[in-house]
């Protein structure tokens, strides 16, 4: 049935996850371009500082899409479920605006530095910006995920009259899930980075580029992604165990376990069935998800029936987990693989240059496919045990809420489009001639004469 | 007029939402100001040819994302301070904010696609910076109007927020063509200053229109003002906003016979009336949040939260004032073209 509830749903998570896909790459970005920054600075080898100049342009484009997405976000709370803050808002308020004030205000400022005044301030200065919009980006996802894993596993507060107080910040900030679930999304944005790099860089290789800056970035953005992967897995498996502390309906679902029992089968592939709650055309392997659960053999795992009344979606949440996990899994293959080609400074065949180009946005599949695990798997809530999602959302008249998700959705679309064509775009670009002339004479101009003769190069 | 209970200003319940409203009241103005300019410029692109436009983008380049940023604080503390208000003034304003927040995700994406993108696309980026800008200036205009009528839905109520709607990009271009007239040189500096006096007309009839129509809209504002002794000593606000537009129009005149080591004087005269105006409404309204209905002390959110954000905003809010100053001093002076390197 389509009511303002379902499409509040639909539009917050369409805005959510537009909004994700740019600040996944923008906060790893940023930490790769102050190393290269540093790089250029210690080596004084130019092919660093020209890497920073193509990144740095990428850079500026997600991030533009970040902020404006993001802004989105900030309207949507009170827009479409004012129930939301009107219940928790004494928690979540403060967080969100510690967010705003300690790091939206620095990423947004030294921005402008970062990106336009590198002829204006001294190298320290313009290193101390690229340093503190990084900081901001990740200093920002660390209040978001605060919130989040606040409504994920609340403590550290009392309800008064159908409202949350407060009664111990340290308590609310370091709740049970967030060190795993900002650990986890902090490595999924340093492997989403990592194929972009590889996929862009591979592109350009593959398009005849015979840039030394474009190589070293391959070659540095394959290792990341081979040596992250492993830690990644294991870090995912942790917070799997502490869900399971906290949220075991959340796990149930992600396992597609109806009944509690010992000795639980780890179901590879099936189609949940909701109605009848149970699996169909199941696939299992005895006892496995017990012991990777519970470390036993025959350990108790608790089944979705266990949970009357507060069972999540199934099928998405089941559907989500074995994508993120997959991509998972295919980011391990291919860049240990790479790494092994790549021995020895050997050039990677022309196979996994395209692997490695069809693997680019690869990290935004598995970040949404996350983040769908842990968003759906909390319904009905939207704070643990607290609140309901159906009791804060809006009561505004469907039609309206239907005609702004259309605007949205176009937006979001086209926007999404342009983003991936010009990111190639400006691949291509960055090979052809003029633009290593561009290069060339810009940096001779900054090294002799000083910005006063400075043409117009564009941005 | 409802009956109005004043609590004990000596207690943190007290004083803490006044404290809030001031620091929304602050990101609010910075927020109209900043972006206005930007806004502004945005509206006036499609007057200029290419390489004007370039100019122009180019001096608002290092800023506009910060600029925005004063919106979401805005927002931030009206959600954090006053998160019951926050509901009920949001979920009014659905369909402006969302327009809004399309005109502003155009205008923002545009700024970097339409250097990024093939050139034979770049107009279309152009015309949809333009477009964005618009778009999010009328639909703030909608916003404010409708919020100082309480969200009255009769026909006047509508026919003031469109008044609103109107005036408000006036007004930022206002602000932009200031603003352009101090950033830039020659030629488009020339034509600024036309720019200029086109929208300083414009933005005093609106001025002008809405002083004369907000009191019309609730008694509660109209015996606010047009009361003795209040009107003396509020006399002041209106007057001071006539002489400014005067010295705005003299120095324009100024300019157009080539005096220019006054060029600064438009947008800071501008950035004065948009600070008048505020704190007309400002005092209109106060002590509501929303107008006759709530109080800041109704809508206030619980002392303890208040207490945990009053100390961040105290040693951050600063800090956040230095920077920005920090970084309109290190692009002081005309605009030059933006690179990367």
């Amino acid at each position: 049935m389509i009511d303002t509830l379902l499409l509040s749903r639909i539009q917050f998570g369409a805005n959510i996850t537009f909004h994700i896909l740019f600040p996944t790459i923008t906060i790893a970005l940023g930490w790769f371009l102050l190393y290269l920054k540093i790089k250029g600075i210690r080596t004084g080898e130019q092919y660093w500082s020209q890497a920073y100049q193509f990144w740095v342009k990428i850079f500026a484009l997600t991030f533009a899409l970040g902020v404006v997405s993001g802004i989105t976000m900030s309207f949507q709370f009170g827009t479409n479920w004012p129930g939301y803050m009107e219940t928790v808002g004494n928690i979540a308020g403060p967080l969100l605006a510690y967010e705003v004030l300690t790091a939206f205000f620095l990423e947004a400022t030294f921005l402008g530095v970062m990106l336009f005044g590198a002829k204006r301030v001294s190298q320290g200065v313009h290193t101390l910006a690229t340093f503190l919009v990084a900081f901001g980006t990740t200093l920002s996802a660390f209040w978001i995920i605060v919130l989040n894993s606040w409504m994920q596993t609340p403590q550290g507060f009392k309800m008064i009259d159908g409202k949350a107080h407060i009664s111990n910040w340290l308590e609310v900030i370091f709740n049970p899930s967030m060190p795993y679930r900002f650990t986890h999304m902090l490595i999924a944005s340093f492997l989403t980075v990592a194929f972009l790099l590889a996929g862009i860089s591979a592109y350009r290789v593959l398009r005849g580029s015979k840039s030394v800056a474009n190589a070293a970035v391959l070659r540095m953005a394959i290792i990341t992604a081979a040596l992250l992967i492993p830690v990644q897995m294991v870090v995912g498996d942790s917070h799997g165990l502490n869900t399971l502390e906290y949220q075991p309906a959340k796990v149930a679902a992600m396992e597609g376990i109806w009944n509690t029992e010992k000795g639980a089968p780890a179901v590879i592939f099936a189609i949940p069935n909701s109605k009848e709650q149970k699996n169909d055309y199941e696939i299992s392997i005895p006892k496995l998800a017990s012991l990777y659960l519970t470390h036993s053999f025959d350990g108790e795992v608790q089944g979705l029936k266990a949970f009357p009344d507060k069972i999540p979606p199934v099928a998405p949440v089941f559907f989500a987990f074995r994508i993120m996990v997959g991509v998972g899994v295919l980011m391990m293959l291919i860049s240990w693989v790479a790494v092994w080609l790549s021995r020895g400074q050997r050039s990677l065949p022309k196979w996994m240059l395209q692997a490695l180009v069809g693997m680019t946005f690869s990290g935004w599949l598995a970040v949404v496919a996350g983040w769908y695990v842990t968003e759906i798997g909390r319904q009905p809530y939207l704070v643990s045990g607290v609140l309901t999602t159906a009791q804060a959302v809006t009561k505004l008249p469907t039609g309206m809420v239907l005609s702004s998700l259309l605007m949205y959705l176009t937006l979001y679309i086209g926007l999404i489009i342009s983003y991936i064509v010009v990111v190639f775009h400006l691949a291509r670009q960055a090979d052809m001639p003029a633009a290593i002339e561009r290069l060339a004479s810009a940096e001779a101009s900054t090294n002799g004469l000083g910005a006063a003769t400075i043409k117009s190069q564009g941005v | 007029m409802g009956s109005l209970v004043w609590p004990d200003l000596a207690q943190a319940a007290g004083w803490l939402p006044i404290f809030f409203l001031g620091a929304m009241g602050v990101a609010m103005v910075a927020y109209v100001v900043l972006d206005g300019y930007d806004l502004g410029v945005g509206i006036l692109l499609n007057s200029a040819n290419d390489s004007e436009k370039d100019a122009m983008i180019s001096s608002i380049g290092p800023f506009w994302d910060a600029n925005e940023t004063w919106l979401v604080l805005g927002v931030g503390v009206l959600l954090v301070a006053f998160p019951i208000a926050h509901g009920i003034i949001l979920t009014n304003l659905y369909l402006p904010v969302a327009v809004m927040l399309a005109g502003l995700i155009l205008r923002g994406v545009s700024f970097d696609f339409r250097v990024k993108v093939q050139t034979q696309q770049k107009p279309i980026w152009n015309y949809l910076f333009h477009l964005g800008s618009i778009i999010a200036a009328m639909a703030q205009g909608v916003m404010i109007g409708r919020y100082i009528v309480g969200f009255d839905s009769g026909l006047l109520g509508w026919i003031f927020s469109a008044l609103v709607a109107v005036c408000l990009p006036m007004g930022y271009m206002l602000l932009g063509s200031t603003w352009l007239i101090m950033k830039t040189t020659d030629k488009l500096q020339a034509k600024a200053v036309r720019w200029a006096r086109k929208s300083l007309w414009l933005t005093a009839a609106g001025v002008g229109l809405i002083s004369l129509a907000t009191p019309y809209f609730s008694a509660s504002i109209m015996q606010k003002w047009f009361v003795f002794p209040n009107i003396i000593w509020l006399s002041p606000l209106p007057l001071l906003t006539l002489l400014c537009f005067f010295l705005i129009y003299r120095s324009l005149n100024h300019l157009d016979t080539g005096k220019l080591h006054l060029q600064w004087h438009p947008f800071v005269l501008t950035i004065v009336i948009f600070l008048l105006a505020f704190l007309g409404i400002a005092y209109s309204l106060f002590p509501y949040l929303i107008i006759d209905q709530m109080t800041i002390w109704q809508a206030a959110a619980a002392t303890e939260s208040l207490w945990f954000i009053f100390w961040g905003a105290v040693i951050v809010l600063p800090t956040i004032i230095l920077y920005t100053i920090y970084s309109y001093w290190i692009f002081w002076g005309k605009a030059q073209p933006l690179t990367y390197y």
